[in-house]
């Protein structure tokens, strides 16, 4: 049963084979049993998830069901549930319960989708390993001394256990894919604005985008049509019809033109991990698609641009945790400033206090046009590359990590080192395009990502192509038993 | 760039934080290598280029200057670590 992705639950649920009371009791006491190990939850919804599961039987008895009614999921604790704790990994917020959904959740309590927990993450989604969270490190379940990648580090040690069929995550710089590649999962980051930010505790606002964390492209494509929509709530939420995101998996890949981008195999890249990548793309070629060596010449400034940009957005994002309205609080401040300092300084971590300060430097006066603008305008050629690559190619594909998870606290004391990590998915968030890593191999028993960038909102065409690749290999099947 | 411990607590004041003196001197450290990534930045000739501040460049969307939220001030305080009479406290401002 706990083999199954989402896809079949949802065609088990139908067929009757077990009710979704069942599934989500049989979910929960295997987290129980299991996770001590590995610390991808921070808060399970026993008794919530229960009821739902009762309501979900219950209807689907009466036949109103959506395709996912009484599947169980996960969310990352990154995303308001009303009377359920949302920590986003911080002591912050540690006593913090949302008086509302985020529009994501309340997009699959609709549907009928149970929440079974919330996953752990970098603290405010603010690192490479899922090593920053207030509620301690989670680990991989393929070598539970290794990083599980992060930020979304829960949501991926969680489905890559079988905790969870799917899980939902966020994406900034590279926090869907980069953990989807260290765990063997499919991570789907959608284009910019392609889903609802509302709700969704913010980090970067002009990056941040919510996506899936599963076992198959067709799980991804599930999930994505129960989140994906406009939203008047989120006024950077894009106004265009979204579509069955299943409808094109099964389309051949005959005529398919491929940009393998130089850069993105240049020094830096371990060796097997090449090695596994051109294997895949040879596999493209065996499907009908061409492969074409081209260049984003600018892409390593990405790295440099997005330590501007994204910590100058939350710098003004977290200004909001002032020890005021909601949150820690300091213990008997002495005035208006001890309480704003205080709460902060004990409320956030080294890495969050870190990327404020960075971005407040970025930000203040002297500094702005040297570091704020310059980052800016890098942004451009960036997406300026991407644009010039795509008059040319369909899809572009390469590594998603260079290597594949590093052991917990191997790069923790040199913040430079884990801020590269993200080095081959940094430039999609800054040019705002969609992106999916896909299980590519095995280097040393451990899973290494394909990443597969796309157009705007071609995120159809990106499941279409991980389905036909996954139906033509097996590397998103390999799992470790736990 | 060099970067003093004085520079970090004046940066560190600017964001509201507090840092011991062994924060900052960690701090400092850590800052120079990041500025030095951070300044790779300047060798991309960039002089021609408009900035972009967003990937996807639309406009906001404009709506009907109407009341859309309901009052939930009773909620949304039941969250607040000190609130009186519906008003939220903080320490002495004014004496």
């Amino acid at each position: 049963m706990f083999k199954s992705g989402i896809a079949d639950i949802s065609r088990s649920l139908a067929a009757g084979e077990f009710s979704s009371e069942e599934i989500t009791k049989a979910y929960l006491a295997r987290i129980k049993e299991k996770d001590k190990e590995l610390n991808s939850f921070i808060t399970l919804c026993e008794e919530q998830a229960l009821a739902q599961a009762k309501t979900a039987d219950a209807n689907r008895a009466k036949g109103e069901v959506h395709l996912l009614t009484g599947v169980p999921i996960a969310h990352k604790d990154i995303f308001c549930t009303t009377g359920i704790r949302t920590s986003c990994g911080s002591r912050m917020l540690d006593n913090f319960i949302a008086p509302y959904n985020a529009t994501v959740v309340e997009n699959f309590n609709q549907a009928g989708v149970i929440t079974l927990g919330k996953t752990n993450m970098d603290e405010f989604a603010m690192g490479s390993s899922n090593e920053t969270s207030y509620y301690g490190a989670v680990h991989n379940p393929w070598n539970k001394e290794l990083v599980p990648g992060g930020s979304s580090g829960g949501s991926a040690a969680a489905v890559a256990a079988h905790l969870c069929p799917g899980a939902t995550a966020t994406d900034t710089g590279g926090s869907i894919r980069q953990p989807a590649a260290f765990c063997g999962l499919t991570g789907l980051k959608p284009t910019y604005g392609r889903v609802s930010r509302w709700g969704m505790i913010a980090f970067a606002s002009s990056l941040d985008q919510a996506g899936t964390l599963t076992r198959s492209a067709e799980d991804a494509a599930l999930m994505l049509n129960v989140m994906a929509g406009h939203d008047p709530k989120d006024s950077t939420s894009i106004n265009i019809a979204t579509e069955d995101y299943t409808t094109n998996l099964n389309k051949p890949l005959q005529g398919l033109k491929i940009g393998i981008p130089v850069q993105h195999f240049a020094k830096g890249l371990n060796a097997e991990v090449e090695t596994n990548i051109r294997y895949a793309l040879s596999e493209f070629e065996k499907l009908g698609a061409t492969l074409k060596e081209i260049s984003l010449p600018n892409s390593h400034q990405s790295v440099s641009a997005y330590y501007v940009i994204a910590p100058a957005e939350a710098s003004a994002n977290l200004s909001r945790y002032d020890g005021v309205r909601y949150g820690y609080r300091c213990e008997n401040p002495k005035d208006l400033e001890d309480l704003y300092k205080r709460t902060r300084s004990e409320g956030f971590g080294a890495e969050v206090k870190r990327r404020i300060m960075i971005g407040t430097y970025a930000l203040s006066a002297g500094y702005y046009d040297a570091y704020y603008i310059k980052a800016q305008k890098i942004r451009r050629l960036i997406k300026n590359d991407f644009d010039a690559a795509f008059t040319d190619v369909d899809v572009i594909m390469g590594p998603t990590s260079p290597h594949t998870a590093f052991k917990i606290g191997a790069q923790t004391n040199d913040p430079v080192s884990m801020y590269l990590e993200d080095i081959y998915t940094i430039a999609v968030n800054l040019a705002g395009l969609p992106g999916i890593s896909v299980p590519a191999g095995l280097v040393n028993n451990l899973p290494i990502g394909l990443q597969i960038i796309g157009k705007n909102f071609s995120e159809s065409h990106l499941l279409n192509i991980a389905h036909q690749f996954q139906q033509a290999t097996d590397w998103h099947t390999r799992t470790r038993e736990i | 760039m060099s970067i003093s411990a004085d520079d970090i607590a004046y940066i560190a004041n600017l964001a509201r934080l507090q840092l011991s003196e062994a924060e900052k001197q960690k701090a400092a450290h850590n800052f120079e290598n990041i500025l030095a990534l951070i300044d790779q930045m300047q060798s991309a000739d960039t002089d021609q280029l408009e900035p972009l501040s967003h990937a996807i460049e639309t406009s906001q969307p404009l709506r009907e200057d109407i009341v859309t939220e309901q009052n939930q001030r009773d909620e949304l305080q039941k969250i607040a670590p000190k609130c009186e009479k519906g008003l939220y406290l903080v320490p002495k401002v004014l004496e």
